[in-house]
């Protein structure tokens, strides 16, 4: 899933100051898993603004919606009826959604109230890690399954850095060698002999370094 | 000048803090009219948005009143309860609102007079605070205008 954190408050109050009336946005998916903007935070973040005007001695109105998927046009155009009546959106979506939101209403400012962090599994709860930075050429059948670019520090292709102990990065003790892992998982699997394997520079243009990127599917337009 | 009276909120467990504010009746121990009792399952069952409507809705301060650590009638929700008092001061720090309006507190059914105690106690320092810095909301004006 995509993860994401609430910013501090003064950001967010400090980007809709001056608003009397906002359009507060979550989204179902992703945010609402990783407890960062679906219904329930929306509502949190709806009353805690609500005080933080009332101790100014300021009236705010908020209004709350939750989208099924901000990040999909069909569900953004819910909120055409509203938009014209309030100042501002403040989206509790990832970056995609924030941007859905500021394509289809050109002339309505949207602020995000939150920071889109990674993409990443949960661990357990309230803990998620990053695992996938969506290189677009997928090395995981190589690795035995845990991700190299994702999840090593420096993203090394073939074994780890001189950093590694004890099963840990050289960044922090908390933070699993991704070359550890790989290894382990390579004993168990039985296939240590394929952990030498040189896995041969990686082309960047599929992942970002080829600048944006679109997925078109003929057969679904 | 009149003393300033806070209206206090408590979520109290119907296993433990409930049954012990309706002890502390029984044993006629006076306990201060501004804890407004509402009795939930568990202290578990009291959600961070809970909290904060009540403090949104003209509450000085909360208190939420589970069973003693280890006691729980559902195994952990008074460890629950206080992991979200516990996030919600943070948050309410955040928005310049003092922390200590919202506490956790713990007790067993048989605990009439640690009930009236904490009530009492709890009261007095809401007073001392003085009324929720939310309540300037009562003179509220306007702030801007929907284009
Ligand atoms: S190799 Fe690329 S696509 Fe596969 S998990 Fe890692 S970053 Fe994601
Ligand atoms: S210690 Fe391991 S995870 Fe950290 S940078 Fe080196 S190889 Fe990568």
């Amino acid at each position: 899933m995509i993860t994401a954190e609430r910013k501090p408050m003064d950001e967010i109050m400090e980007s809709i100051d001056g608003c009397g009336r906002i359009l507060l946005v979550g989204c179902n998916e992703c945010v609402t898993v990783c407890a960062a903007g679906g219904r329930k935070e929306v509502a949190l973040l709806a009353s805690a603004l609500q005080m933080a005007s009332m101790k100014k001695g300021r009236a705010l109105d908020v209004r709350e919606m939750t989208l099924e998927r901000q990040c999909d046009p069909e569900y953004v155009e819910e909120l055409a009826p509203h938009i014209g009546q309030v100042d501002a959106v403040l989206s509790m979506a990832c970056g995609c959604g924030v941007q859905e939101i500021a394509r289809r209403f050109k002339t309505t400012r949207v602020f995000p109230a939150l920071n889109t962090t990674f993409m990443g599994a949960s661990e357990g709860p309230g803990i998620w890690a990053e695992r996938c930075q969506g290189c677009g050429d997928c090395l995981l059948g190589l690795t035995g399954g845990i991700c190299p670019i994702a999840r090593c520090a420096k993203r090394l292709m073939n074994g780890p850095c001189g950093g590694s102990g004890n099963g840990k990065c050289e960044i922090s003790d908390d933070v699993d060698c991704a070359w550890h892992l790989i290894w382990e998982r390579m004993k168990e699997l039985g296939i240590e002999d394929r952990y030498e394997d040189v896995i041969s520079a990686k082309d960047w243009r599929t992942g970002r370094g080829g600048g944006p990127r679109r997925i078109v599917r003929e057969d679904l337009k | 000048m009149q003393r300033f009276e806070p209206t206090i909120v408590a979520f109290c467990c119907h296993y433990c803090a409930y049954t012990a504010a309706d002890m502390a009746g029984s044993m006629r121990l006076a306990y201060p009219p501004n804890v407004k009792i509402l009795r939930v399952p568990c202290s578990g069952k009291v959600d961070a948005i809970h909290i904060m409507k009540a403090l949104e809705k003209g509450a000085d301060g909360v208190l939420v009143a589970g069973c003693l650590e280890g006691d729980c009638h559902f195994k952990n929700g008074n460890v629950k309860a206080l992991q979200r008092v516990t996030y919600l001061q943070r948050f309410l720090e955040e928005i310049g609102i003092e922390p200590e309006r919202v506490q956790m507190v713990t007790m067993s059914a048989g605990m009439g007079s640690r009930f009236a105690k904490i009530a009492a106690e709890f009261t007095d320092t809401m007073r001392e605070l003085g009324p929720s810095p939310v309540k300037a909301g009562d003179r509220m004006e306007p702030c801007a205008k929907a284009s």
